[in-house]
């Protein structure tokens, strides 16, 4: 790992769009060492121990101590100190490391939540803008479990519009106190936390404030808990602060600067939150992999059906592909905060700010993770048929928990939206140069295309030049609606989806087969059959969405030659190499079978 | 207080088996090695003996190869203090009992703990050989375990029921559930399992007279037919003609 962070420093977030990223430069998860594999089989034994024996108790929520009580006892294995250095009690870990952690515990249903939001959005406000008395106080034993932790963003009316909220925080007349009153929704931990993360605007502000608030300092009423579709065994309350007196000194940060912790809170809960959903898909491919190879219909298992390796093959190389960004934004992430640190910065500044500059990754990871579960958790209903549809068979559960993943952290509609109008900004600051690139690809498409055989040898080399070619697509069709709307673009949510679909796509797919490339390397390419095959599918779905999604959006702003131009240079961008995806699909299919498990 | 545990280094037990070699050789290729379930047992009890007894040590032994390692390390980091790797291939069980009784003579400790069996090759009898060649008592299966001064209580499953005996120090016990809850690593254990002492020791010489000639499989389970509870007539037929056995 350490050869790679001299070269990594440079890249920047959202750079991968006009970067060629070579395969070296990435980290991929076969490289986790020992001990992470250690803490990798630590988790699932939490979770075999603690929380898969007993799920239709915890989500019952017949008693309100259980879900705290395994919080405990993943306090006790040091689950939730992952993120708090040494000396505030935790254990410093890399942020690849607790990616880690996140995916292995994201198979624990209502627990993942409970877990993630007391270790993420309870924990690291503080941790990351508490002063140094704050940090004494509350981050040991919130990194024990001690303490559990909630986040209080949320309204009635104020959602995806976080800064609209009407909570007010005015200050006592000796200014020693601020009082509390409003009224805060969908609280995860809500029931049983000691400490939540507040957000209020103090007196007339334009902006949020964040304060820490200890249960013990009264005027906090909840509402029962709420009836859910899934993830029913979270904690999950209204709150109310009625004159709630918060000392002066518990304010987080500065005044006014609530909305920007959120916002950068928010970044590390996403690609968090991604990887947890892989971690939730991997364990229904398994668990839907052994009903097929069980199941038997017409004298066979239904495991040897084409149509059913079709969907396991899917989901897999879905898995797969989407697991290779994570990991690799992950360690970006650790390198950008390596290198802040080694130029002087603060540790928890130097968090923030790496979180921040791979915001747009981590945006993408947030849609692109959450999507991949609701796909596997589908197929997965659909490989156990009508036993998918009962209640008592455990697709059930696991359709119906990740629904919310597409809705928290920012819906994947803002999520999306975030991803072109931050690289816009980023282009418009001169931090990511746009420009050149797409007045590149402008005159490439009026130039005569290029119809010479690459002279270039090695792997993966045709499927390189797709994939640089869908980014074009990209790049194109951005660059045409950013000059057609300027500064009107956001208006235009549609066209934006489709633009965040492409950029979305291209990430996922260069991952991917950066991913199979390091990994030949490494093992040589006989014993990576599997995987190219999967990167393969993957590259060819890629290119087939971003092809759908950029015709959508040039048909919706070009007309008359602009448009037969542009979907002329969509098609020579999108165009691959046929391929027998039906023989790929089935030959990861049957190494996933004999293995009766997410193999990988 | 000295304690020894040893354990094995087998195939997860969701492990695909098969062989190699003209089936003379097991084959690792893409198996996860874990500690051998019983041992994990009996180390989980060891561990807690040592908390509950001031100044107590925990070693954990294993014969094998150096790519046993990582799962010594797991021991180390459940909470055993320091560990051995005899380093020699586990190729019989008077070998492995051999190697663990020069080596405990060595040290000198005050109980022996391992599993019941190992879960690949089942042999359960090493707690017994190891016994032998020390001259200590052995006492197999062991299903509770309590210290107290130099002696021990222990349960012990029998068919049909319990034993309860009174051993003195030392002993060996193979050991099995419920001696104690298997320990899930903390943190901490886990980041410490690197820098505790892993002394490599090579083998004694030793002639157990065994050779290992071939492995053979289970063949593969047939279909099962289901037949009508109330005709009675055809499942003696079928019993009869296609399975023949009677």
């Amino acid at each position: 790992m350490s050869t790679t962070v001299e070269t990594n420093k440079a890249i920047k977030g959202g750079e991968f769009l006009i970067r060629e990223t070579k395969a070296q430069e990435i980290f991929i998860p076969e490289e986790f060492n020992e001990e992470q594999r250690m803490i990798m089989q630590q988790c699932k034994d939490f979770l075999a121990k603690e929380v898969w024996p007993r799920l239709d108790e915890i989500d019952s929520m017949k008693d309100p101590k259980l879900m705290p009580s395994i919080l405990d006892k993943a306090g006790e294995l040091g689950l939730l100190g992952t993120s708090v250095p040494a000396e505030l009690g935790g254990f410093g870990m890399d942020f690849n490391t607790t990616m880690l952690v996140a995916e292995v515990i994201g198979a624990g249903h209502s627990v993942a939540v409970a877990l993630s939001a007391h270790t993420g959005i309870g924990t690291l406000p503080i941790l990351y803008y508490g002063n140094e008395e704050q940090k004494k106080k509350y981050i040991p034993k919130l990194a024990t479990g001690e303490w559990k932790a909630a986040y209080c963003l949320t309204e009635p009316d104020s959602g995806s519009d976080a800064n609209s909220g009407k909570t007010k925080a005015m200050p006592t007349a000796d200014g020693k106190h601020y009082i509390l009153n409003g009224q805060k929704m969908w609280i995860t931990n809500g029931g049983f936390a000691d400490i939540y993360v507040v957000f209020a605007k103090i007196e007339n502000d334009k902006n949020l404030s964040a304060f820490i608030v200890e249960k013990s300092f009264g005027g906090i009423t909840m509402n029962e808990e709420e009836k859910k579709m899934g993830i029913k065994g979270s904690s999950t309350r209204q709150i109310f602060f009625n004159d709630c007196k918060v000392p002066a000194e518990n304010m987080l940060s500065e005044r006014e600067n609530g909305f920007k912790i959120a916002v950068n809170i928010l970044n590390i809960g996403r690609i968090k939150l991604g990887i947890a959903a892989l971690g939730g898909s991997k364990q229904t491919i398994s668990i839907a992999t052994r009903y097929a190879n069980e199941r038997k219909q017409f004298g066979t298992s239904i495991a040897t059906f084409g149509a059913i390796k079709h969907k396991i093959a899917d989901m897999v190389t879905k898995v797969f592909a989407s697991e290779s960004a994570h990991y690799r934004a992950g360690q970006n992430i650790d390198d950008a905060y390596n290198a802040f640190v080694a130029g002087g910065m603060d540790s928890a500044k130097a968090r923030l700010k790496s979180l921040e500059e791979f915001a747009i990754e981590c945006a993408i990871l947030k849609v692109h993770g959450s999507e991949v579960l609701d796909f596997v958790v589908d197929e997965g209903v659909q490989i156990y048929g009508g036993m998918g549809f009962s209640a008592e068979g455990p697709m059930d559960r696991a359709y119906r928990d990740a629904r919310i993943n597409r809705i928290f952290e920012g819906t994947n509609e803002i999520n999306r939206l975030l991803t072109i109008d931050m690289l816009l900004k980023r282009a418009m600051k001169g931090q990511l140069d746009l420009m050149t690139p797409a007045m590149a690809v402008q005159k490439e498409l009026l130039a005569i295309p290029d119809f010479g055989a690459s002279e270039e040898e090695g792997i993966f080399v045709k499927e390189k030049k797709a994939l640089n070619n869908l980014k074009k697509a990209g790049l194109m069709v951005s660059g045409a609606a950013v000059q057609k709307f300027m500064m009107k673009l956001s208006e235009e949510q549609e066209i934006l989806m489709n633009l965040a679909d492409m950029l979305i796509e291209g990430y996922i797919a260069e991952s991917v087969i950066l991913r199979v490339e390091k990994l030949i390397a490494l093992r040589g390419e006989k014993a990576c059959g599997i995987e190219k095959e999967m990167a393969m599918i993957y590259l060819h779905y890629a290119v087939n969405k971003g092809a759908a999604a950029g015709r959508e959006a040039i048909n919706a702003f070009a007309q008359g030659d602009e448009q037969r131009l542009m979907l002329m240079g969509l098609k020579r961008f999108t165009k691959i190499d046929p391929y027998n995806l039906k023989d790929a699909r089935r030959k990861v299919a049957n190494h996933v079978i004999e293995k009766g498990e997410y193999p990988f | 207080m000295k304690i020894l545990v040893c354990i094995t280094h087998v195939p997860d037990t969701t492990s695909k088996i098969n062989f190699t070699d003209n089936n003379t050789r097991f084959n690792t290729a893409g198996v996860q090695f874990i500690i051998g379930p019983y041992d994990d047992y009996s180390l989980a009890r060891a561990i807690e003996i040592k908390e509950a007894t001031p100044g107590a040590t925990v070693t954990v032994l294993n014969v094998g190869p150096a790519d046993t390692e990582p799962t010594i390390r797991k021991a180390l980091s459940v909470g055993a203090d320091d560990a051995v790797r005899i380093n020699a291939e586990p190729t019989d069980s008077f070998f492995v009992a051999k190697q663990i009784a020069e080596h405990a003579k060595s040290i000198g400790y005050d109980l022996i703990l391992m599993g019941r069996e190992s879960i690949d090759y089942n042999s359960g009898v090493v707690h017994g050989i190891v016994g032998e060649l020390l001259g200590w008592p052995s006492v197999s299966p062991v299903m509770k375990l309590d210290i107290e001064g130099t002696k021990a209580k222990l349960a012990r499953e029998i068919e049909g029921g319990k034993e309860f005996l009174e051993v003195n120090l030392p002993f060996v016990a193979g050991c099995q559930e419920p001696i104690a809850e298997w320990k899930i690593p903390n943190m901490r254990g886990i980041m410490s399992a690197r820098t505790k002492p892993l002394k490599v020791v090579e083998p004694v010489s030793v002639d157990s007279g065994v050779k290992l000639q071939q492995f053979e499989l289970p063949p593969p389970k047939g279909a099962v037919k289901m037949i009508a509870a109330d005709n009675v007539a055809e499942l003696v037929t079928l019993l009869k003609n296609e399975a023949k056995v009677l």
